[in-house]
C-alpha cells in the first residue's frame, strides 16, 4: 500500500520516463511504435500501489508505467526500448511487449483485448490451485468493442474468477472517439450487465483511484471479479506517428489543466505534507533514476544473430 | 484390446488426468453432453465439473484462458469442436500461444494442448469439414500433430502434455470410429517423427491423418498391379520430419503427397518443396500431389466425394508417375 509521497514519486517516475522516451524516439534511438502514458499516470500509480508483489499483471501496449510500478527495474525497461538483451524481454519485445516473470508481469499485449483471455486463464489457475492471488488486467476503452472483452467479462463472472478489470478510458481508441464507436458510452453500466461490481472513477485523481482499487480488491480477493472504468486522458499523441487530426488543441489544453501530478502535488503541499523544496527534490530524483536507466540501456548489448531462433520452442527446434 | 479412435483419446485423457492434478479439460459441451463427438463421455462424472469444464461458446476466451492457465503452470487440454471454429480463437493461438516464449525471451512458456476435429467426408458442408492443420503448421512456436492410427490417438496426448510448448492435435472425424487392436492401451509414441506404415520399393505415398487409410488401401491395390508402394505417415506437421521423407524418396525415387487440405500453399506443397530441395537428384519424376479440390466442401455426397482425396485419385497419380518413371 503506497501513501501520499510514494504515489507522487511513482507518478513522477513514469512521467520522466515517458518524456525521456519521447526525446529518445525523436533522436531515433528508440524505434517501432511508442505509446506514451503521459497524463494517465494516476491510474497505474493508484491501482498498482495496491497490488501485492505476488499478484499478476496483464497490460497493454501502453504499459511502461505499469511495468515500472509493478517493480520492474527502470534500466531493464529502458534497455527493452533500445532493443538490448539486458531489456526485461531480452530486447525481443520492445515498447509494446514488456515481460518480467519475477514481477509476474505477463506482458504488454499489443492486440487490443488480447490480454483479457490470458488474465482469465491466470485467475482460473489460481482458482484451481486455491492460490490467494489477484490478476489485474489493464485495457483501454477501445477493447470494449472487441468480442474478447465480452467473452471474458462473462467467463470471469460465470466462473467467479479473481480478476480486477481496469479499463483505462482515455476517450480515444487511437483516433476514434468513444461516442463514435459505442452506442452506449457508459462502460461501467455495460460491465455490470455481466454480473459483476463495476463503477467509474476519476482517473486523474490518484487518491480516488487508490480508494476505488482498495474497495474493488476486497471484492476480488473474496472471489468475485470487479470492473473499474478509470476516466483519464492521454496528453500526448496515440503514438509517435500520430498527427492528432481527430481532437482539437483546446480539448487537450483543458485536460492538461487537470494534470494528475500537478494536482496531487498541489494537494500535498496545501495539506502541509510536502514542501515545495521536497517536491522539487522528488522531481530531481525521478529524473536521476531515468538518467541511470538510460545509461544502463546505452551500455546494453545486442543479441547475437546466432540466437535468433532461441526460445521459439523450449527445445530450440527450428525445423 | 480393441479400441476406436474415440475411445483411445478418451482413455488417454483419463490416464493423464488421473496421473496429474495439473491437467484439466475444457471446451464446449465436453462435460454434460459428453463432447460433441462423444470423446469425453463419462469424464465429467469421473473427474467433476472443476476439471471437466463446459465453456460458453467463446472460443477466443476459453482458448486464451487455456493459454493463461498454462503460463501459470497448469496443463490444460482445450477442446475445440472443429477446426473451422478454431478460427474464432486464431488471435489467441497465433498472437499469444505461439509468440509468448520467444517474445518474453524464454521467461514464459505455454504448455497447452488444443484438440480439435478436422476433415470432411461426413456431409457436414462448408463450415464443419475443412482441413486447416496446414495453416497452423505455418506458425513457428506451435507444434501440430495429426494422428492417423488408433495407436496414435491413444499415445500422442501424453507426450503433447509433457511438451513445454503449445501442441495442437487435429483429430480427423472419420477416425473416431476406426478400430484397431492395441497390444498396449497406453502406447509410447514419439511426437517428433514420421512413421513408415508400409515399406515398398517403387513409389512413396506421403500422407497423414484421415488420408492414411486411403493410402494404405491404395498401396494394397497397387501391389496387385505389381507396384510396390511405401507409405509414410507424417504424423507431425510441425516440425516436419524431413529425414524419414527424404530417406524413403531416396529409396523409391517417386513420391505422391496426399493431403486433405486444399492444394495451393498447403502441406503437400511444403513437402514437395523439401523433396525438391533435399532429394532433387534422387527423383525419377516430378512429385505429385493429391489434395482437396479448391472449393468450399459441398454437402451432397457425390460432390463431396469428388472434392476429397480418394483411393481412386491416389491410384491414378501413382500409376501415372510410375508409368512416366
Amino acid at each position: 500500500m503506497r501513501e501520499g509521497i510514494d504515489l507522487l514519486r511513482d507518478m513522477l517516475l513514469v512521467r520522466h520516463f515517458e518524456e525521456r522516451c519521447a526525446r529518445l524516439y525523436q533522436e531515433s534511438r528508440i524505434r517501432g511504435f511508442l505509446h506514451l502514458y503521459v497524463g494517465e499516470e494516476a491510474v497505474a500509480a493508484g491501482v498498482l500501489g495496491e497490488l501485492e508483489p505476488d499478484d499478476n499483471l496483464v497490460a497493454t501496449y501502453r504499459e511502461h508505467g505499469h511495468a515500472l510500478l509493478k517493480g520492474v527495474d527502470p534500466g531493464a525497461v529502458m534497455a527493452e526500448m533500445f532493443g538490448r538483451q539486458e531489456g526485461c524481454s531480452g530486447g525481443r519485445g520492445g515498447s509494446m511487449h514488456l515481460f518480467d516473470a519475477a514481477h509476474r508481469l505477463f506482458g504488454g499485449n499489443a492486440i487490443v483485448g488480447g490480454g483479457l483471455p490470458l488474465a482469465v486463464g491466470l485467475a482460473l489457475a489460481d482458482r484451481l490451485t486455491r492460490t490467494p492471488r489477484v490478476t489485474a488486467c489493464f485495457f483501454g476503452e477501445g477493447a470494449v468493442a472487441e468480442g474478447e472483452f465480452h467473452e471474458c467479462m462473462n467467463l470471469a463472472a460465470l466462473w467467479e474468477l479473481p480478476v480486477l478489470f481496469c479499463c483505462e478510458n482515455n476517450l480515444y481508441a487511437m483516433g476514434t472517439a468513444l461516442e463514435r464507436s459505442e452506442a452506449d458510452t457508459d462502460l461501467s453500466v455495460r460491465a455490470a450487465t455481466y454480473g459483476m461490481a463495476a463503477w467509474s472513477v476519476d482517473g486523474m485523481d490518484v487518491e480516488a483511484v487508490q480508494h476505488a482499487t482498495r474497495r474493488a480488491l476486497a471484492m476480488v480477493r473474496a472471489g468475485q471479479p470487479c470492473f473499474l472504468e478509470l476516466r483519464t486522458y492521454r496528453f500526448r499523441a496515440h503514438s509517435m506517428y500520430d498527427p492528432e487530426l481527430y481532437r482539437d488543441k483546446a480539448e487537450v489544453a483543458r485536460w492538461k489543466e487537470r494534470d494528475p501530478i500537478a494536482a496531487f502535488r498541489g494537494r500535498l503541499e496545501a495539506a502541509g505534507v510536502l514542501s515545495p523544496e521536497e517536491a522539487e527534490r522528488l522531481d530531481r530524483e525521478a529524473a536521476a533514476r531515468v538518467d541511470d536507466a538510460v545509461a544502463f540501456a546505452e551500455a546494453g548489448t545486442l543479441e547475437p544473430l546466432e540466437t535468433l531462433t532461441r526460445h521459439v520452442y523450449a527445445d530450440r527446434g527450428t525445423r | 484390446m480393441k479400441l476406436t479412435g474415440r475411445e483411445a483419446m478418451r482413455q488417454a485423457m483419463r490416464r493423464a488426468m488421473a496421473a496429474d492434478d495439473r491437467v484439466f479439460l475444457m471446451g464446449e459441451d465436453v462435460g454434460r453432453y459428453g463432447g460433441c463427438f462423444g470423446v469425453s463421455k463419462g469424464m465429467l462424472e469421473e473427474f467433476g465439473a472443476e476439471r471437466v469444464r463446459d465453456t460458453p461458446l467463446s472460443e477466443s476466451a476459453f482458448v486464451g484462458a487455456g493459454i493463461g492457465a498454462a503460463m501459470a503452470g497448469l496443463r490444460p487440454i482445450v477442446e475445440i469442436m472443429t477446426c473451422n471454429f478454431s478460427l474464432l480463437a486464431l488471435d489467441q493461438i497465433l498472437n499469444n500461444a505461439a509468440t509468448l516464449r520467444h517474445m518474453s525471451d524464454g521467461q514464459f512458456g505455454v504448455p497447452l494442448v488444443i484438440r480439435m476435429t478436422t476433415g470432411g467426408g461426413r456431409q457436414l458442408a462448408a463450415q464443419h469439414s475443412h482441413s486447416l492443420e496446414g495453416w497452423y503448421a505455418h506458425i513457428p512456436g506451435i507444434k501440430v500433430l495429426t494422428p492417423g492410427t488408433v495407436e496414435d490417438f491413444a499415445g500422442m496426448l501424453q507426450p503433447a502434455l509433457d511438451d513445454p510448448d503449445p501442441v495442437l492435435i487435429f483429430e480427423h472425424g472419420a477416425l473416431y470410429n476406426a478400430e484397431a487392436e492395441l497390444a498396449d492401451a497406453a502406447p509410447a509414441v514419439d511426437i517428433a517423427s514420421a512413421a513408415l506404415r508400409r515399406t515398398g520399393t517403387d513409389i512413396t505415398l506421403i500422407t497423414y491423418g484421415g488420408s492414411l487409410p486411403l493410402c494404405l488401401d491404395a498401396a494394397d491395390q497397387l501391389a496387385a498391379d505389381g507396384i510396390s508402394a511405401e507409405v509414410v505417415d507424417l504424423r507431425v506437421l510441425r516440425p516436419l520430419d524431413d529425414t524419414t521423407v527424404i530417406a524413403s524418396v531416396s529409396r523409391t525415387h517417386r513420391a505422391v503427397v496426399v493431403d486433405e487440405g486444399w492444394r495451393s500453399v498447403g502441406i503437400a506443397a511444403e513437402v514437395s518443396a523439401r523433396i525438391m530441395e533435399q532429394a532433387f537428384w534422387e527423383l525419377d519424376g516430378p512429385v505429385a500431389r493429391v489434395c482437396t479440390a479448391e472449393v468450399p466442401l459441398p454437402y451432397p455426397k457425390h460432390l463431396e466425394e469428388a472434392a476429397l482425396p480418394s483411393v481412386g485419385r491416389v491410384l491414378d497419380a501413382a500409376r501415372e508417375l510410375v508409368g512416366h518413371g
